[in-house]
């Protein structure tokens, strides 16, 4: 037995099978954000006042390289989650709505790899 | 079809502000800053990428009191949505839901990412 009502079932627009995997995500990223904001913190003390060459070599330190990574990495995808929200709640205007979240999604996915690819750049040598 | 008029839910202009909807107002703001903060250390690595001559007017911009300025709000943003986001992850497991823990968290919070912003520019700038 269906519960969709008949309105449901001519739309076809069900449920998405994604459930609170949007809250999940969020909260998980959250959680490896707090020591991970803390080693980039840390991290950029070490960058400070560091001439070119100097960066290269310490972003050539695996260690480095990975912590920045994980905090890069899982930073933008938390920040889109975020800003999603953000423009769910507070735009109303439907076309503007899809235009800003095409922008966050995509802007965030051309951010993340251009510093992703600049970072392994730096870490494995030009 | 005759209009009610039925009672409204407070706008944000005439509701009187509370420590636990401005921090929330905050959380969100430093979010939204924090995003634009990215650019900025997105920048910072393309341009150690590309060579030298790029990564010195990086150098040369965080110097500057803009660039100071910019550095300052980032650290702002981040510790404040780091103690803040730690407070939301104890809610989330069912901790400290009572108003008064509430209240009691977002001063303790409130502190914490003044004092790490200050620690965090104490080195910064002793170094």
């Amino acid at each position: 037995m269906s519960l969709e009502s008949p309105l449901g079932r001519v739309r076809g627009l069900g449920t998405a099978k994604e459930g609170t995997g949007h809250f999940w995500h969020q909260r998980l990223t959250a959680i490896a954000l707090v020591p991970l904001t803390f080693l980039f913190v840390i991290i950029m003390f070490v960058f400070f006042g560091a001439d070119h060459a100097r960066a290269v070599a310490l972003m050539g330190n695996p260690l480095v390289a990975t912590v920045m990574l994980l905090f890069l990495l899982t930073g933008f995808y938390h920040m889109k989650l975020g800003m999603q929200v953000v423009i769910e709640d507070y735009i109303s205007h439907e076309g503007a709505k899809i235009a800003l979240l095409l922008c966050v999604t995509l802007g965030t996915v051309a951010l993340a790899t251009a510093s992703v690819f600049a970072l392994l750049k730096l870490a494995l040598g030009s | 079809m005759t209009q009610h008029k039925r009672p409204m839910s407070p706008h944000l202009q005439v509701y009187k502000p509370q420590l636990t909807s401005v921090l929330s107002i905050i959380h969100r703001g430093t979010g939204v800053g924090l995003a634009v903060g990215t650019l900025f250390i997105t920048w910072w690595l393309v341009a150690a990428a590309s060579g030298p001559g790029p990564y010195e007017a990086t150098r040369e911009f965080y110097g500057s009191w803009f660039g100071q300025l910019v550095l300052f709000g980032f650290s702002v943003c981040l510790f404040y949505h780091l103690c803040n986001g730690v407070r939301h992850l104890f809610w989330d497991a069912g901790w400290m839901l009572e108003i008064e823990d509430v209240y009691r968290s977002g001063w303790v919070m409130l502190c914490a990412s003044v004092v790490l912003t200050f620690i965090a520019w104490f080195i910064g700038l002793s170094l």
